[in-house]
C-alpha cells in the first residue's frame, strides 16, 4: 500500500502489521498458540539466538500474533516498534525496569492510576528506585525535581481520576534539556485522540485493557518507543549504551539507533521478568483495534452528552471533564485534544457517603465495577476502590474527594445513560 | 569500532565480534539518511561466519565525525582510507543504495583491492526528481514521509527488523530524522539525495571494476526499480537476484537478503 504518504489512522487500525497469512491464505489475523518454533538447522537456531536473523524462538519472547499488534500499536502511534505485555501495569514495570535500577529516581505526576501509584511509591522503593512526585501543572516543581540519578519522567496524558491535561511539549522539554526521556500513559486517550510523539513524548504505554481492546474481555498492555530518543547523547543509561554481558556483550544502541530500548526491554525485560502477553489476548486486542477509531469517537460523542447533563443538574456540585471552560486543564485540552477528552471522567455528588451509595446502587446500565474504557458504561467510587491505599493527604493531591464518582462511559444510547442516571439521583435525593 | 580517517573519528560497526583483519573482510555502506544500523543482522551473521566485518557510518552521519564529504568520488576515498586505518588490504564491498553508488566507484578506484562488489537496491543513474529535492531543501521533514512511504513495498515486513514487533515504517521514519538532527549545522537528507543526484560516473566506474558482481533488487521497490538498473547491470556484468521486496531489502526481508549475499560473496 505505498504511496506519497503513509495510509490514514482508520486504515492503519485495519492493516498495519498484518497481511493474509502466507501459508493459509487467513485473511484474519491468525492466532498463533504455540509456545514454540521449529528451527530449519542448528546454523538457523544459532543465529536466531545470537540476532544474526530476525524471527521468533520462543513465545514468552517474541510470537507472530503478538508481532502483528505490536506493529499495529507502533504504527498508530506512530512510533517504531512496540512490546505486547500481560497487563499495563507490565508494560509500566517493563519501561522503568528497562532504564532504571537501585540507586535510580523517577519524577512522576501526582495525577496517576492508583495502581502506578503504588507501584512506584511502595514496590519500587523495596527495589531501591525512589519517585519524586509533582503536581501536574507544577512546571517548575517538574525541573526541580530532576536529580543526577533520574532516569525517567513519566505521567498520564489525562490524570487519573481528575483528567488533569499534561502537558507534553513543556514536560518533555525539561526532560529533554536534563537528557532524560518522558514516559506516557496514554491510556484514557488511544492514540486516536491524541498522539503523545507528535508532542514531544519519548516512550508511551498503554493499559490495552481498556479502550484498546475495548470489549472488557481481556488483561494487556504495550509498550511502544518513538525511536527518537538519543540514549548514547544522554550518558545516562549505560544499560543501552555499554556492554550487557547478559546477552552477548551486546551494546543495543550500536545495534540499533532507533530500537535500542525496545531491544534490551525484550531481550532482558521479557526473558527475566517474564510478563508475556498470550497470543490469544493479543488477537482480541487486535479485534478490538479493528474498530478503534468508530468506538472512540461514539464513546466522545456519548460523553459530551452526559457531561453536559450532570453540568447542569442540581445535586452535581463539579463535573471533571476538560472540555468544560471551569476545568483547570482546559486551555491545554483546547490545544492538545481538539477531538475529545475521552470518556472517562468524575464527578462530585452533593450529599452523604450514604447517598453517594445509593446513587450508584440505584444504577441498572452502569455497571459498578473497577474497569475503564469498555463498551458498556461502568462506574466507581474511587476513595473506595481503586485509590484506597491512598491517605487523604495523598487523595487530595490526586484531586478526589469522598463523593467523587468516576464514569466510564460506553457506547449504549446516550438518552438511556441519562435516565439511568437520572433515576439513581432521584433515589439518592430520598436517602437520607 | 573507532578508528581515525583522513584526520577525524570513523565509526564502524563489526557485527559483535571484535574485527579481525586477518580474516575475509566485509565492508557494508548504508544509503541516504541511514547508518550502520541497516545493517545488523547482516552484518552479525557473516561476522560470525568467518568474517570481519566493517559496517560503517559515513562522515556526518550518526557517530562518524563530519563534514559531510561532497560527493560519491570523495566517499569512495573515504571508503578506501578507512579500510588503511584499519589495517586491511581487500574487501568485499557491499551498498545499499546511495551505498551502492560509493561501493561502485570504490571498487572502480581499487579493483585490485575489491574481492566483490554486491549492490543493493541499485540503480544507475540514481536521479532524483526536482520536486524531491526542492521539498527536502524546504521541508525535509516532510520529504522524510514521503521518501518513507516509497521505500517500503508492504505493511507488514516480516519476521521483522531487527526484530519482531518493530514497525519498519516507523523505525526507518525515526532513523532518518535521527541521522538529521545528529548534524544540527547540515541537511544531510538533502545533501544525500543530492549526491545520488550528481553521481555522473557510474558507467565509467563499472568499465574498471574486475571482481564478480552481484546486483540484488527489490521487485517492488519504487525508489530505485529494478528497470533502471538494466544499464549498469549490463555494464557491470553483474549476476542479478530479484527479491520480493521494496527499496529497504536488509530490513524488508533480511532472510532473503542473507541468502543473496551469501551467494554474492562466496
Amino acid at each position: 500500500m505505498p504511496g506519497s504518504s503513509d495510509p490514514g489512522f482508520d486504515t492503519l487500525a485495519l492493516h498495519a502489521g498484518a497481511a493474509p497469512d502466507p501459508a493459509t491464505g487467513a485473511r484474519a489475523v491468525p492466532i498463533h498458540l504455540t509456545t514454540s518454533f521449529v528451527f530449519d538447522s542448528s546454523e538457523h537456531a544459532a543465529s536466531l539466538f545470537n540476532m544474526e536473523r530476525s524471527g521468533h524462538v520462543y513465545s514468552r519472547i517474541s510470537n507472530p500474533t503478538n508481532a502483528v499488534l505490536e506493529e499495529r500499536v507502533a504504527a498508530l502511534e506512530g512510533g517504531s516498534g512496540a512490546i505486547a505485555t500481560a497487563s499495563g501495569q507490565a508494560a509500566l514495570f517493563l519501561a522503568i525496569a528497562t532504564l532504571a535500577g537501585a540507586g535510580s529516581h523517577v519524577v512522576a505526576s501526582t495525577a496517576l492510576y492508583g495502581g502506578s501509584h503504588n507501584l512506584l511509591s511502595y514496590t519500587l522503593r523495596r527495589f531501591g528506585i525512589e519517585t519524586r512526585f509533582v503536581k501536574p501543572a507544577d512546571i517548575d516543581g517538574w525541573r526541580a525535581a530532576i536529580r543526577p540519578n533520574t532516569r525517567l519522567l513519566f505521567g498520564e496524558t489525562l490524570g487519573n481520576p481528575g483528567l488533569d491535561v499534561l502537558d507534553i511539549p513543556t514536560v518533555s522539554a525539561i526532560a529533554h534539556e536534563a537528557g532524560l526521556p518522558l514516559l506516557v500513559d496514554s491510556t484514557f486517550t488511544t492514540p486516536w485522540l491524541m498522539k503523545p510523539f507528535e508532542h514531544g513524548a519519548d516512550l508511551v504505554f498503554h493499559s490495552a485493557t481498556k479502550f484498546l481492546s475495548g470489549h472488557g474481555t481481556v488483561i494487556g498492555g504495550v509498550l511502544v518507543d518513538s525511536g527518537l530518543f538519543d540514549w548514547q547523547r544522554s550518558g545516562r543509561f549505560p544499560e543501552l549504551t555499554e556492554p550487557y554481558a547478559g546477552f552477548h556483550g551486546m551494546v543495543f544502541s550500536e545495534e540499533s539507533t532507533v530500537a535500542a530500548f525496545l531491544l534490551r526491554a525484550r531481550r532482558e525485560g521479557l526473558r527475566d521478568f517474564g510478563a508475556c502477553m498470550s497470543p490469544h489476548t493479543a488477537w482480541l486486542i487486535l479485534q478490538g483495534i479493528e474498530t478503534l477509531p468508530l468506538r472512540m469517537a461514539r464513546h466522545v460523542e456519548n460523553t459530551r452528552k452526559v457531561v453536559a447533563f450532570l453540568a447542569g443538574h442540581a445535586m452535581v456540585g463539579r463535573v471533571g471533564y476538560p472540555e468544560l471552560e471551569d476545568h483547570p486543564s482546559h486551555e491545554l485540552a483546547q490545544r492538545l485534544l481538539p477531538r475529545g477528552c475521552g470518556s472517562v471522567f468524575s464527578f462530585d455528588l452533593k450529599g452523604s457517603r450514604k447517598q453517594g451509595q445509593a446513587f450508584i446502587e440505584a444504577l441498572k446500565i452502569f455497571s459498578h465495577l473497577a474497569n475503564v474504557g469498555d463498551c458498556r458504561s461502568l462506574v466507581i467510587h474511587p476513595a473506595s476502590t481503586t485509590h484506597f491505599r491512598m491517605d487523604d493527604v495523598a487523595l487530595a493531591a490526586a484531586g478526589i474527594t469522598p463523593g467523587t464518582i468516576r464514569l466510564s462511559i460506553g457506547l449504549e444510547d446516550a438518552d438511556d445513560l441519562i435516565d439511568d442516571l437520572k433515576r439513581a439521583f432521584k433515589v439518592a435525593e430520598k436517602t437520607s | 569500532m573507532k578508528l581515525q580517517v583522513q584526520g577525524r573519528e570513523a565509526y564502524a560497526y563489526t557485527g559483535g565480534k571484535p574485527f579481525d583483519r586477518a580474516l575475509p573482510c566485509v565492508v557494508f555502506i548504508h544509503g541516504a539518511s541511514h547508518d550502520h544500523s541497516g545493517w545488523t543482522l547482516l552484518a552479525r551473521w557473516f561476522a560470525h561466519h568467518g568474517h570481519g566485518v566493517l559496517a560503517v557510518d559515513l562522515p556526518g552521519h550518526m557517530r562518524s565525525a563530519g563534514p559531510l564529504l561532497p560527493d560519491v568520488e570523495a566517499l569512495a576515498g573515504w571508503i578506501w582510507a578507512l579500510l588503511d586505518a584499519a589495517g586491511v588490504e581487500r574487501a568485499a564491498l557491499v551498498g545499499h543504495s546511495m551505498g551502492s553508488l560509493i561501493a561502485l566507484q570504490a571498487a572502480a578506484l581499487a579493483p585490485d583491492r575489491t574481492t566483490h562488489l554486491a549492490l543493493i537496491s541499485a540503480s544507475y543513474p540514481m536521479k532524483v526528481s526536482d520536486a524531491l529535492l526542492a521539498t527536502a531543501r524546504e521541508a525535509p521533514q516532510r520529504a522524510m514521509a514521503m521518501v518513507n512511504a516509497w521505500s517500503i513495498g508492504t505493511h507488514a515486513s516480516k519476521p521483522g527488523y531487527p526484530g519482531p514487533g518493530n514497525w519498519l515504517h516507523g523505525s526507518n521514519l525515526a532513523l532518518m530524522r535521527r541521522v538529521q538532527a545528529g548534524t544540527p549545522d547540515a541537511n544531510v537528507f538533502l545533501h544525500d539525495f543530492d549526491t545520488c543526484n550528481r553521481y555522473a560516473g557510474g558507467l565509467e566506474a563499472a568499465a574498471r571494476v574486475t571482481c564478480p558482481v552481484t546486483m540484488i533488487l527489490g521487485r517492488a521497490d519504487q525508489m530505485t526499480p529494478p528497470r533502471a538498473a538494466r544499464d549498469i547491470t549490463a555494464a557491470l556484468k553483474a549476476r542479478v537476484v530479484d527479491i520480493s521486496s521494496g527499496h529497504l531489502q536488509p530490513a524488508e526481508a533480511p532472510d532473503a537478503t542473507l541468502a543473496a549475499l551469501r551467494a554474492a560473496l562466496t
